[in-house]
């Protein structure tokens, strides 16, 4: 660990698709910290690499997907080369992940408390039937389920889509881990939920001192909850700041993009703003700057030389040519 | 925590349950009036089985050779047999042989199917592919066929027919659980379950395995059938239980002699037969209809 106040450190992650077609980058060589207590964002669009992140940090790659370098480091130990008994011990007690789609992600034929206490009991064998039921109705409480005792004993069906979402966190946190990731946690759920499931993750930082590396596209998402953010774009990082700092001091083109993106109310009613284009094949990346086919100041640097990323002020970096050349693009 | 959200939530809990799970039996039960007779049939020929040393008239080898070759009659319901013993007796005795072939190898070769689909859906690759490649052949052989080889290989008993009738119907089952296992492997709450550092076997347990069981249940009451209808061509062909031992197809086999002089002989196990082959498959087919995801909307 390079440095003492992180709970995870990743470096130069890559983490391949190995099709048929040809090696698919999904994630390329990212660096991300996570500090102790604090809720780390890591925003972008539909493809950039996000989820396969947090995949990579769990090890849950499927094949044709795996790990093809760099290090993923948590307390001193790089997950990315345990081996999967090794690593099954600390997900979930450590680290451990809540999932997009609160109605899939429980098993419809187990009973919501039941699917819960499988967490404690996998990893304190010692620990008695009664004793975990105990600590799960607790943890449902603590979540905000109201009636803990008779949620219990509920099949996922019978619950709404934000209960369930409540009962995904109250599963990730029953262990108290050292790191929750959220993969997009309300973006299943209307407006009004998810500010109560965000509310309900900060307010569990703010008594746990856990760290939160939450994944979103939402920039609304961020400025709410989060203290750093990292903006992904094509498997690579191409922004990172403190929150108000990135939406102060914006650097990067794309992260640009993205907060015009964001509908305000009265602020021109005709048209929402888009980015123009899609992201990148990633079989067929351009040759200089991954974005330079949608960004409105690409010239002609920008589509032969690769950037890299820079120290544009402080603790904030982009990887933008014209970020290089001095100063805000 | 009384915000509107939260209230909103315990209502449409409240609303689920009024559809509780009694209800709901009871309408399933109406929909199905066939299905429900014939539980109801497979329980009294059950019970019959289990208490037929009670309900039987006379002893299962009771001979009375003065009374041969009697037709039915208000002292013996379905007439005597060659050597004066009662058939009818001879039935309810045979109905428990016959049942629990019907039944025993069906759960082995659904725990065989059970293992082997698992294994093979979930690990894939060369385990995969020599599971399945194995139950290829094995489907590809007529069942009767292959268990008239083992019966042949291991010689005439009812240990080794129960050894025959279970090495045949895993192939199926083999197969339906693989496939599921191939859908459930990859949703979310598999996914869910190992970033929880659920190990692989409780997974394949704990959460594959459950949503299997509907079409499991499927599988087997049709399964149960078929090894009753195998045990009695096997015994019919003399090669399945042996004399002094009633079953099913055995009575049919010894009464086959008398086909057209004394046709009760054959009639009584013969319909036995069909009406528990019956029951057993609109049972299955009963709970199909309930248990099928698709086939709700229907």
């Amino acid at each position: 660990m390079e440095n003492e106040q992180n709970v995870l450190e990743i470096r130069g992650l890559r983490s391949y698709f190995f099709t048929e077609k040809g090696t698919v980058p999904a994630v390329d060589g990212i660096d991300l910290d996570i500090p102790r207590g604090k809720i780390v964002g890591l925003v972008g669009e539909s493809g950039c690499g996000k989820s396969m992140t947090a995949k990579s940090i769990m090890g849950l790659l499927r094949a044709p997907g795996r790990i093809a370098g760099g290090s993923v480091l948590f307390e001193g130990r790089d997950l990315a080369r345990l081996s999967d008994r090794e690593l099954r011990r600390i997900c979930g007690r450590d680290i451990s992940m809540v999932f997009q789609e609160p109605m899939t992600s429980l098993n419809p034929v187990l009973k919501v408390g039941r699917q819960v206490r499988e967490t404690l009991l996998v990893h304190d064998r010692s620990l008695n039937k009664q004793e975990a039921r105990r600590q799960v109705i607790e943890m449902f409480a603590k979540v905000g389920i109201p009636e803990p005792e008779r949620r219990y004993d509920c099949y996922p069906h019978e619950l709404s889509g934000g209960l369930r979402q409540r009962v995904m966190i109250a599963m990730a946190m029953v262990c108290r881990p050292k790191l929750l990731i959220a993969d997009e946690p309300t973006t299943a759920l209307d407006v009004t939920i998810e500010a109560q499931i965000l509310r309900l993750m900060r307010q569990l930082r703010d008594e746990t001192g856990m760290s939160v590396l939450i994944i979103t596209h939402n920039l609304g998402v961020v400025a709410e909850l989060c203290d750093l953010v990292y903006v992904m774009y094509a498997g690579r990082i191409v922004e990172q700041a403190e929150t108000f700092d990135l939406f102060d001091h914006t650097a990067h083109p794309y992260t640009r993009g993205l907060l015009a993106s964001i509908p305000r109310i009265g602020a021109n009613p005709d048209r929402l703003h888009t980015i123009p284009g899609v992201v990148p094949n990633l079989l067929h990346l351009p040759k200089g700057c991954a974005f330079c086919n949608r960004c409105e100041l690409a010239d002609e640097a920008c589509r032969t030389a690769s950037p890299e990323l820079v120290e544009v002020g402080p603790r904030h970096k982009a990887r933008c040519l014209r970020c290089q050349k001095g100063g805000n693009a | 925590m009384a915000d509107p959200q939260t209230l909103n939530e315990t209502l449409q809990s409240q609303i689920g349950e009024q559809d509780g799970a009694r209800e709901k039996l009871l309408r399933l039960c109406r929909q199905n009036k066939l299905a429900v007779v014939s539980a109801v049939v497979i329980l009294l020929i059950l019970l019959m089985a289990v208490f037929a040393p009670l309900i039987a008239p006379y002893g299962e080898a009771e001979q009375d050779a003065l009374n041969r070759l009697q037709p039915p009659s208000a002292e013996h319901w379905f007439g005597t047999d060659e050597l004066g013993r009662d058939v009818f007796s001879r039935v309810l005795y045979g109905s428990r042989l016959s049942l629990a072939i019907g039944i025993l190898p069906s759960i082995v070769s659904l725990a065989i199917g059970i293992l082997a689909g698992l294994l093979a859906g979930y690990f894939g690759g060369w385990l995969d592919y020599i599971i399945m490649r194995i139950a290829d052949v094995m489907l590809s052989i007529p069942s009767l066929l292959l268990a008239m080889v083992v019966m042949y290989t291991l010689g005439s008993s009812t240990v080794n027919l129960f050894v025959a009738l279970s090495m045949v119907g895993w192939a199926s089952v083999a197969r339906v659980v693989r496939s599921q296992t191939l859908s459930i492997k990859e949703s979310e709450y598999v996914e869910a379950a190992r970033s929880i550092g659920v190990s692989r076997w409780t997974i394949m347990r704990r959460h594959i395995l459950p949503n299997c069981i509907p079409s499991l249940i499927v599988l087997f009451t049709l399964n149960v059938p078929s090894a009753i209808l195998s045990e009695s061509s096997l015994s019919f062909l003399g090669i399945g239980a042996q004399p002094p031992a009633a079953s099913w197809g055995l009575i049919v086999n010894q009464a086959k002699q008398f086909l057209f002089t004394q046709p009760w002989l054959c009639l009584a196990p013969c319909v036995a037969i069909m009406i528990v082959v019956l029951a057993f498959n609109f049972l299955g087919d009963g709970l199909r209809d309930v248990l099928d995801p698709y086939r709700k909307n229907q």
